[in-house]
């Protein structure tokens, strides 16, 4: 393993993330207190409570989601997309560095862009709302695993792009409507039973329902199945990722 | 020593567009080859495939001794890119652009190392500056600067002095000296014939995917080259006389002008006979230059032959 190559593509990451700090930082946030004026005060003031947890409370976890799956999966899929867009993946593919030093450093590096995000957007709900954390070591866990997972669907969409319209597809036309249906703002206990029984198809469910099972010990499904959905989900990203750097798919002529 | 061995290269793309057909090309240690040939002839296939950016359909490519492709990581350690077209972060300062590429190739952070480099390609007064407000000379440089920031001991230079101006390019064939004096092999592909001509010790040309010729610059030049002699008279001619008709002359300038081409290395360069028939047909001389064909011109002609 090339550690250095790893450390290198990794800080290069975080450094374009710190130039666009500003960006990086007041966008989440924004949205975030946008989502609490619109849902937590105007719609929340009709819902009152979900699973005995108070309305506004109960979406934090569905919004911390919401923007640490848009956000691993942009910044991921961004990181890798740009050189090969600009040329510069060039040097990647001439230097010695395997498949899982590239995939650590790109995929690490958003990873850590959207934990950071996640980590303002908790600070900023808190501001609005007043909740606890059950189980902080299993709200961390969900975290980090689900800022992973998808940085890493993020650099499987980065390298599959061939231009920047490609790149916002799968964001905009799957990921986004999977996290709005999957619980992110209700309760699927809130759902006629037939709609209950589709929304379990959805995968995002699992992994919204697991985290909010962190902060109030309440979930739709249970956990060790949220658990077993998110390291599946994770085993798949990364066989996908290793099959494209064998195989040299869409990098390689 | 042979650093660098290409065996039976085939690249055969998607399209089926044979862009290599069975390459066989040996680099010596320390030595500048130029790789010439028209576009599309197949230079920069060769050099992504040995550099590990494209897979061969066939063959095999040997560097510093390990295979490209089951030892990779040891082959592509020697190898320094600078491509063809200008690939660089644009929002990068210069220095981090090059630590970046040091540090891809593991090696350990050597500031020095790179200040040396910046200071040898005339870029240290830009060493804090952003890539995008550099001159395309000056992003070309840097190219240079990263492919050599990580030591390697064979650099790719495709197509170094494309689109550059004439000072610049000379400073470019300086640089591609003194490193060779460092050691460092160059691997140098140009459609400037008259680059190869100045800088590189052995020649390949390739054209349509297949290497046609690999020779010692010089010996090509004397192999393939012809000589000419210009002789100015002090009269214009209308006509060559009979007595020189076995030269083969060719009148130019207005008549005022005769060039004849010859073999330099034939034993004899039908010069002094020539010479004695001019006096015989009392034609008086005021001048006489000699010039040889230049690398270009064997370039040229090649090319023609293979059409």
């Amino acid at each position: 393993m090339n550690t250095r190559a790893i450390v290198t593509i990794y800080r290069m990451e975080m450094a374009r993330f710190f130039r666009t700090l500003t960006q990086s930082f007041v966008s989440p946030v924004l949205s975030t207190s946008l989502y609490f004026v619109v849902f937590g005060a105007a719609i929340g003031s009709k819902i009152q409570e979900v699973d005995g947890v108070e309305y506004g409370a109960f979406i934090v976890p569905g919004l911390m989601m919401l923007t640490i799956m848009t956000q691993a999966t942009s910044n991921a899929s961004f990181g890798i997309y740009f050189p090969k867009f600009i040329g510069t993946i060039y040097e990647i593919l001439s230097a010695p560095v395997s498949f899982l030093d590239v995939t650590i450093g790109y995929v690490g590096a958003a990873a850590t862009k959207s934990l950071f995000i996640g980590t303002v957007i908790l600070v900023t709900a808190r501001m609005f709302v007043d909740f606890s954390i059950q189980n902080p070591f299993a709200m961390l866990a969900f975290l980090i695993l689900t800022c992973l997972c998808f940085s890493l669907l993020g650099f499987i969409i980065g390298i599959w792009a061939s231009n920047f319209e490609q790149l916002q597809l799968i964001p905009l036309l799957v990921i986004t409507p999977l996290v709005f249906l999957g619980g992110t703002f209700y309760s699927i206990s809130m759902l006629p039973p037939l709609w209950q029984s589709i929304t379990l198809f959805n995968p995002v469910l699992y992994l919204i329902s697991g985290f909010r099972w962190s902060f109030y010990g309440h979930a739709d499904v249970p956990v060790s199945i949220s658990l077993l959905a998110i390291s599946v989900f994770t085993l798949v990203c990364m066989l996908v990722i290793r099959w494209i750097f064998k195989t040299g798919w869409r990098i390689r002529s | 020593m042979s650093i660098l061995e290409a065996r039976d290269l085939t690249k055969i793309y998607s399209t089926g567009f044979t862009a290599l057909n069975s390459v066989n090309l040996e680099i010596r240690e320390g030595e500048v080859m130029a790789l010439l040939g028209p576009n599309g002839a197949g230079k920069t296939t060769l050099i992504s495939i040995i550099c590990g950016i494209t897979e061969a359909t066939a063959g095999t490519v040997l560097v510093g001794g390990h295979d490209n492709v089951t030892s990779a990581m040891q082959a592509r350690q020697l190898i320094g890119l600078v491509p063809q077209e200008i690939t660089l972060e644009p929002f990068e300062k210069v220095i981090d652009t090059m630590r970046f590429s040091r540090g891809l190739f593991g090696m350990r952070s050597n500031d020095a190392h790179l200040d040396r480099l910046l200071d040898k390609l005339s870029l240290t007064d830009k060493r804090e500056s952003r890539v995008h407000t550099l001159s395309g000379g000056m992003r070309r440089r840097v190219l240079i600067a990263k492919a050599l920031s990580h030591e390697p001991r064979i650099l790719f230079l495709d197509e170094p002095t494309a689109g550059v101006d004439v000072e610049l390019r000379n400073a470019m064939w300086q640089t591609v000296s003194e490193l060779k004096d460092d050691g460092v092999t160059i691997i140098l592909t140009t459609h400037y014939i008259v680059e190869a001509e100045a800088i590189a010790d052995r020649v390949a040309i390739i054209n349509k995917g297949e290497i046609r010729i690999v020779e010692d610059k010089q010996e090509l030049m004397a192999r393939m080259g012809e000589k000419q002699i210009t002789i100015e008279l002090a009269d214009a001619i209308s006509m060559i006389p009979d007595v020189l008709a076995e030269y083969n002359l060719e009148l130019s300038s207005c008549g005022r002008e005769l060039d004849y081409r010859y073999d330099a290395r034939a034993s004899r360069t039908g010069i002094t006979t020539l010479l004695n028939g001019l006096r015989e047909a009392g034609l008086q001389m005021t001048d006489i230059q000699t010039r040889q064909s230049t690398l270009e011109e064997i370039f040229v002609k090649l090319m023609q032959d293979d059409q």
